[in-house]
């Protein structure tokens, strides 16, 4: 089945001069195996399409079950120059939650949206 | 018995926050510290400014706000007081701290001061001297010389230990100009504690605790994605407090009678905020690795942090450099069902074609659709159904003011002679033009920037 990332994550992001990180939490101990595996620099990478120029980057956080995406070259050149609406990125983290993911059926994870 | 710990609160996560958040630290329960944050890269630049207009300007003056109501109390409990406040000008903000505590009647209350971070004047010469290629942009490698006529404010980020020092020296408010957000709770933990300077498991640890508490209500329930609909009363929200063991190992609370939440979710999502490589985060005063610790929900808004381990800091300081970098202004127009982002698109390109044929110079421009994909850009889906209305947005950047200036008188023309359906938006009129003041990361070497401590007395 389909999930948003939303179902089965929080997230925070922040930014740096033109880097934008998001850090990404499982709500639940058992969804973080799955998103270990599902979520991927390159995807993460995908989705932000032509808003982010440079690279990502992907850490794993084991004792906060939880990844930190740092994506450079993010904002439009950083928050103080950045001529789109959110200069900051500080929706971004929404933005990767809309994300939708495949989730084994043995796995339940109720819809949030 | 293991001793009491040394309880550390955050009062302001930027300039900008809450001035009601120090007196409700101090008043809704026991605290031994409050340490608050006044900045961000924004910040210097603006008070730099203000500072070459009148030379007694130049720190947050939001302080003093915050401070005047809360510090009879702080005063009478002996609390002691943190801040990065002094902005561009710690001394006046220092004094203006001494002249308070007299009016208020507290003479004798000692303030320390810190100085030595703005390293604007020595720029030149230490670009000149060698240090070129360190000052180079840290994301970007671009040579320092591209913004050097244009340079506005240059801070080093200083440590914990001036902090410490001037609190040794008995000051119970200390004021510094640009240090880490963390060295306002660290600085109190090495003046109580007397950890030793290569620490580095205990400096961390500190680090660790200063980041969380840094950004006021964000660790506290606020800006709570994990969330929000849980967090109760957060028209009363609690700013977060952090009781810090001789060990470093710390606990993340709440005064129980303000609202807010503290839970797991909660404090990891500030522990991830704005952060790097988690093995690796930087600061002048210990390199800290964010999967070392555990981190426990022991409940009724309590979070335990344990195990925090570090090591040496980078040689180099961190320098924060703010410059020139053109202008910018951006005009609005709101257009309604139906074809409304058809108009947009055609109000984008009426706009570039009035611009060019006026001499207008645009050296890059963004548009958004406010209601479809002003936030997200290209990670917005197309709408499902054509929306009732879309507030059409365009930013542009140039290095000409007068270009700027002029962008922002073409759109209220187009309310009689664009496309029709348009009522104003919230960028009508004849919006100004602002100047970019840019951001340039730089490394620096340590001895570049000495810190200078002072207590004053009032």
């Amino acid at each position: 089945m389909k999930r948003f990332l939303f179902d089965l994550a929080h997230t925070r992001a922040g930014d740096k001069g033109d880097v934008c990180n998001i850090g990404v939490i499982a709500r639940q101990p058992e969804y973080w195996p799955l998103l270990q595996r599902e979520l991927t620099a390159d995807r993460v990478k995908a989705w932000f399409g032509d808003w982010c120029q440079g690279p990502v980057e992907r850490y794993e956080l084991p004792n906060l079950q939880a990844l930190n995406f740092v994506l450079r070259r993010a904002l439009d050149g950083g928050g103080l120059v950045s001529l789109r609406l959110d200069t900051q990125g500080k929706t971004y983290g929404f933005a990767l939650l809309r994300m939708e993911l495949d989730v084994p059926d043995d796995l339940d994870v109720p819809a949030r949206v | 018995m293991p001793s009491a710990p040394l309880r550390i609160a955050g009062a302001s996560g930027f300039w900008g926050d809450r001035n009601d958040a120090l007196l409700d630290q101090v008043r809704a329960g026991p605290v031994d510290v409050v340490m608050l944050d006044y900045l961000a890269e924004i910040t210097m630049s603006i008070l730099r400014g203000k500072k070459l207009r009148n030379p007694d300007a130049g720190y947050a003056g939001d302080f003093l706000k915050a401070l005047g109501p809360a510090l009879g109390d702080i005063v009478a409990r002996g609390i002691r007081v943190t801040t990065n406040a002094g902005g561009m000008n710690p001394r006046a903000c220092a004094e203006a701290v001494v002249q308070l505590a007299r009016e208020r009647g507290h003479a004798g209350l000692r303030v320390g001061l810190v100085e030595g971070d703005d390293v604007a004047d020595a720029l030149a010469a230490l670009a000149d001297g060698g240090a070129a290629a360190a000052l180079a942009n840290l994301d970007t490698g671009a040579p320092f010389a591209t913004i050097r006529e244009r340079v506005l404010s240059a801070n080093a980020y200083l440590g914990a230990d001036p902090i410490a020092d001037a609190l040794r020296q008995g000051a119970q408010i200390v004021v510094t100009g640009r240090c880490t957000d963390s060295a306002l709770a660290l600085g109190p933990l090495l003046a109580h504690y007397g950890w030793a300077d290569d620490d580095w498991n205990r400096r961390a640890a500190g680090v660790v605790a200063g980041h969380v508490i840094e950004c006021g209500g964000q660790a506290s329930g606020g800006n709570f994605a994990g969330g929000w609909e849980s967090v109760p009363d957060l028209a009363n929200l609690g700013y977060p407090i952090a009781e810090v063991d001789a060990s470093g190992d710390f606990t993340v609370t709440k005064h129980a009678s303000l609202g807010g939440l503290v839970s797991a979710a909660v404090v990891k999502e500030q522990l991830l905020y704005e952060i790097g490589d988690p093995r690796a985060y930087l600061t002048p005063d210990a390199s800290v690795d964010f999967t070392s610790f555990t981190l426990e929900d022991l409940g009724n808004d309590r979070v335990r942090i344990a195990g925090v381990r570090g090591g040496p800091p980078p040689e180099p300081l961190k320098v924060s450099i703010s410059y020139q970098d053109g202008w910018t202004n951006a005009v609005g127009l709101t257009f309604v069902w139906p074809h409304a982002i058809e108009r947009a698109q055609a109000t984008e390109r009426l706009l570039l074609e009035r611009c060019a044929k006026r001499g207008i110079q645009i050296d890059a421009h963004h548009v958004d659709w406010i209601g479809v994909n002003g936030a997200w850009g290209p990670m917005a889906p197309p709408p499902a159904t054509p929306p009732n209305e879309v507030l059409f947005r365009m930013a542009i950047r140039t290095r000409d003011r007068e270009s700027a200036k002029r962008f922002g008188e073409e759109v209220a023309p187009l309310v009689l002679s664009g496309i029709p359906g348009a009522c104003s938006g919230l960028l009508t009129g004849r919006p100004e033009p602002r100047p970019i003041v840019n951001f340039w990361p730089a490394l620096l070497p340590r001895d570049a920037a000495t810190a200078r401590v002072e207590v004053l007395t009032a």
